[in-house]
């Protein structure tokens, strides 16, 4: 609960109509896309400008009152169930895009943008924005910045934080720092923009952001694979990308998720393949059509058992629409979807793959995979019941060992869900103690009492690590400090 | 009643394995009409809702008035299941939750008087809807609509009653509604032999639209049986909570629908065809009509997609731009989709231009215009906007509350000198008429 007076200045900050502490609103606001963790916050208000932002994060500063800043709640992570209670803010009165400057090929935005939105108006003006969340209808740029969250074309066009070249945001102590701008060179000191970016609300609010767009590219195709099992399609993931060839797009699915994506989507997905590559190029038409001739050979090459184009803009459309439905369509089969984000250097995909299949045997777990397959990026998600514990501790230990193997194959525990409070007693694992030192001195450096979005990224207690084999620890200790 | 007895009931009777299916992930937030128009208010969302009704379930919260009004400010449209990749079933679990919400309440007298009017007598009988009808027939042909008109006495009933009073149809004749007969020839060498379901409203109020309707289905080759015995499809009762009532009216008509040994049951309401699919699940706890139910839904399907589907006369209009509101219960309930829009395509000198975000609820949502005023005027008034951008002179609906709304849109925007809004068959049976006159 918050102190009364403490409630008397909020709502003198923004007005009754964007405060609430009812019942309800704590009770909707105290969960996110994690399953399994849930905390309610004291009171939710919504900020219609940095200025009022700015009130609120001093007021919250001088009575030690937690924020938690929310954008749509997507996140996978448990980033903004409010831990510690507190004040959960929201970015819906900050919805604008501010600007496109076709001049300098930017687009100015608030911080609670719909990501779908910015992709569309690039389009409308013959730009391009390329990160796509699977969650882009309803994902916010805040959300996105806050996890770098990629997307299915991140492989040729990287993520969030290749695309954000300013930012403003309000500090804890309640200053504004504006960082960047439209400008491809900017060396003035430390890069606070990106230290901001993945920051998970954990060092300030981001209130503003400008963005890079691209020019769209002239031609896209989209195109379909059917592979006998995982390894093979893994396999055809390493050749294309060693023959020099980056994709937009290349994504892979498991048997039984394509199962559950064709219930969902309807689109008549071959149910029966043991695994499905989906691949997009975009560029200069000529490029794109040796590129997907070339990619189709390597498929086939690989064992594909069919390798087949959309014939039009709406048949590829429904292709990744599908795709970006995978997690949540997953969650029919059992009550509690665990999904992990472990990622590897894409060479070790087909070893990464076999690891995860003999693991979920080996602890009797069901796991499906999934993702995009050319960053190395997947997504072993295990369908269990959170009432099950015994079963639930099976699954801990599976994913501790993909953990383990993930890094010591030269990966991370997350490639783009962030850590929030699931995944931090982890974040050791791939750090080392000096790394997660060094992140909690910036911490306390900007955040000194600990209120934004406190709970999230460093653990109270770290998990014991555990080795599984195959690679060296030093090799932990290598890519831990790239 | 007290509470804990509710949530009592809602721990018995809400589906909690369907509660838990919800991933929260948020994919149906966009496709909510009520949680855009409160500007991203997540209790106001179809997530934030399952989130309510888990959390009484779960004993966190009492089933209180909060819960109650968020599950009155649900339109029901369901637009939130398609857009679901998990599959939640939110229709049934809203109506599950409503209905113990409901059977718990006690209701103040006058609302008391107007449900027990509304549930139990008017819509339990096909008859009585008759003898209302020609009521206001009457009413039509005195004085008195002049006089209540100019009384401003509609003024005083809640939200939009005034708007609602001017733009129903007028009443037909009822000396026409008795004489739909029993069993009809197609107008050519029978292709198909399909029931009738008239539904209460459409055979009253909307009278005009079911001639249409029997008038293509035998211009398409049909043999129509329209059994006597059928009664008001249950959906509003369903959807009201009250649902001994909606079983009731579903297994009379299940019995007489059976006798009439048909290849389909064709509806022309988006809200009743769903009312008729959903007698599975309705039934639910009668397993001694699973399958009864069953064949039933599997038979039911709406006009638009039967005609689709089947050769129909030569069809020619003036020339037009026409968009189409779909039927929510039409497009994510029975899931039939796409057949309006390419029956228009069938007509000459009809153009067909999409609205944007047409699969959004136009507001009307049974009798949501009636009792969620606010809510329904914002989101007709949004819809609207999007109507205009298009440019059509002409609405078409597939379902008599959508057109009431349609109609009452037209008349909000000064509009109705330029722009109409039709049931489709209406318009399809104007078309096939018309290219007759024109080819003679
Ligand atoms: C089905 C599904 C598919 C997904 N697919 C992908 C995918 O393909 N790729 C991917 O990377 N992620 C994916 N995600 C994860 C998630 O959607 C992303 O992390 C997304 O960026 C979160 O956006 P949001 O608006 O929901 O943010 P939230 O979940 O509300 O917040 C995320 C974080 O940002 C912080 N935050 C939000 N706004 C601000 C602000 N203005 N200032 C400071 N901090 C802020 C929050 O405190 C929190 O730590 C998926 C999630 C789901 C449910
Ligand atoms: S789309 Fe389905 S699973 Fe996702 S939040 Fe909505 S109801 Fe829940
Ligand atoms: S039924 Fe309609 S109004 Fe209700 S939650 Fe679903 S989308 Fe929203």
């Amino acid at each position: 609960m918050l102190e009364a007076k403490v409630k008397k200045k909020l709502i003198a900050i923004v007005g009754k109509s964007r405060f609430s502490d009812t019942e309800e609103q704590r009770i909707v606001y105290s969960y996110d896309g994690t399953p399994g963790f849930q905390a309610e916050p004291d009171a939710v208000i919504r900020p219609a400008s940095t200025s009022e932002v700015q009130q609120i994060v001093r007021l919250c500063a001088e009575h030690k009152v937690p924020i938690v800043p929310r954008g749509s709640g997507t996140n996978l992570c448990a980033g903004t169930t409010p831990t510690h209670g507190g004040v959960v803010m929201l970015f819906t009165e900050m919805n604008r895009i501010l600007e496109v400057d076709m001049d300098n090929l930017t687009m100015t935005v608030q911080p609670g943008v719909t990501t779908l939105e910015i992709v569309n108006r690039a389009e409308s003006e013959g730009l391009f924005y390329p990160p796509d969340p699977s969650s882009m209808k309803i994902s916010t740029i805040g959300g996105n910045i806050n996890e770098n969250s990629g997307g299915l074309r991140g492989l040729k066009y990287g993520v969030t934080k290749d695309y954000i070249m300013g930012l403003e945001f309000v500090l804890a102590n309640g200053e504004v720092i504006r960082t960047g701008g439209k400008l491809a060179k900017d060396v003035a000191g430390y890069d606070l923009t990106k230290l901001m970016i993945g920051a998970e609300g954990t060092l300030g609010i981001i209130t503003e952001a400008t963005l890079k767009l691209v020019p769209k590219p002239e031609k896209k195709e989209t195109m379909l694979a059917l592979f006998p099992d995982m390894e093979s399609s893994a396999k055809a993931v390493s050749s294309i990308i060693a023959s020099k060839i980056i994709p937009a797009t290349l994504e892979f699915l498991d048997q039984p998720t394509l199962e559950a994506v064709e219930a969902f989507s309807q689109i008549g997905l071959p149910t029966s393949a043991g695994a499905v590559l989906l691949m997009e190029q975009d560029g200069e038409s000529h490029v794109v059509y040796e590129h997907m001739e070339q990619m189709k050979k390597i498929c086939e090459k690989e064992g594909a058992i069919s390798v087949e184009k959309a014939r039009n803009e709406s048949e590829a459309l429904a292709l990744t629409e599908a795709r970006r439905s995978a997690l949540t369509a997953l969650a029919r089969r059992r009550p509690t979807t665990m999904l992990e984000d472990a990622t590897v250097p894409r060479s070790r995909l087909a070893e990464m793959v076999r690891f995860i299949e003999s693991t979920a045997k080996k602890y009797n777990v069901e796991i499906c995979t999934f993702g995009h397959a050319g960053d190395g990026n997947l997504h072993p998600t295990c369908m269990t019941d959170v009432r099950d514990e015994e079963e639930m501790h099976r699954v801990e230990e599976a994913f501790a060992e993909i953990f383990a193997r993930a890094i010591e194959l030269g990966g991370t525990i997350t490639g783009e869900h962030g850590v929030g409070e699931m995944k931090s007693p982890y974040l050791a694992w791939k750090l080392g103690d000096a790394g997660v030192e060094a992140m909690k001195a910036i911490k306390t450096a900007l955040d000194p009492q600990n209120i934004m979005n406190p709970g999230k990224m460093f653990a109270k207690e770290a998990r014991k690590r555990i080795t599984v084999g195959g690679g060296s620890s030093e090799q932990v200790q290598r890519t831990g400090s790239v | 009643m007290s509470k804990s007895n509710v949530q009592e009931a809602f721990k018995e009777r809400v589906d909690y394995e369907e509660l838990m299916n919800c991933t929260r992930c948020g994919f149906c937030l966009p496709s909510c009409p009520t949680y855009i128009q409160t500007g991203g208010n997540e209790a106001s969302s179809p997530r934030g809702r399952i989130a309510l009704m888990r959390s009484v379930v779960e004993g966190r919260k009492k089933p209180d008035a909060e819960v109650e009004a968020q599950l009155n400010e649900c339109l029901g449209c369901r637009a939130c299941e398609p857009a679901c990749p998990s599959g939640v079933n939110y229709g049934h679990l809203l109506e599950q939750a409503r209905t113990v919400i409901n059977e718990h309440k006690s209701y103040s007298l006058p609302v008391k008087v107007l449900r027990k009017a509304t549930f139990d007598w008017l819509f339990m009988s096909h008859d009585r809807m008759q003898k209302l009808h020609r009521l206001r027939y009457m009413y039509e042909r005195t004085p008195m609509q002049n006089v209540m008109r100019k009384s401003g006495i509609f003024k005083l009933f809640p939200g939009e009653t005034a708007t609602m009073e001017r733009v129903v149809p007028p009443a037909v004749p009822p000396s026409e509604l008795n004489e739909v007969p029993e069993v009809e020839s197609a107008a050519k060498p029978a292709v198909k032999k399909v029931a009738f379901f008239r539904g209460c409203l459409m055979s009253t109020m909307f009278a005009e639209t079911n001639e249409s309707t029997r008038f293509l289905l035998k211009q398409a080759g049909c043999d129509i049986v329209t059994p006597k015995t059928q009664e008001c499809c249950g959906a509003l009762h369903a959807h009201g909570g009250e649902t001994d009532k909606a079983k009731m009216l579903a297994k009379k008509n299940i019995e007489a629908f059976e006798q009439a040994e048909v290849d389909a049951i064709v509806s022309n309401a988006g809200g009743c065809g769903a009312g008729l699919k959903e007698y599975p699940f309705l039934l639910r706890d009668e397993p001694e009509w699973a399958d009864r139910a069953k064949q039933f839904s599997e038979k039911s399907m709406d006009i638009s997609t039967l005609l689709a589907s089947l050769a129909l006369p030569p069809m020619k209009l003036d020339a037009q731009l026409v968009t189409y509101q779909p039927s929510c219960h039409l497009s994510n309930v029975m899931k039939e989709r796409g057949n309006v829009e390419a029956l228009l395509g069938r007509i000459e000198g009809v153009q067909y231009v999409a609205m944007r975000e047409k699969d959004q609820c136009c507001g009307s949502a049974g009798i949501y215009n009636l009792v969620q005023p606010k809510m329904a005027m914002k989101i007709l008034d949004k819809k609207m906007s999007d109507v205009k951008d298009t440019k059509a002179s002409c609405i078409v609906t597939s379902n008599p509350g959508c057109l009431l709304q349609m109609k009452a849109g037209v008349e909000r925007e000064n509009l109705s000198s330029e722009v109409q809004a039709v049931h489709i068959v209406d318009l399809l049976a104007q078309a096939v008429k018309n290219a007759e006159t024109v080819e003679v």
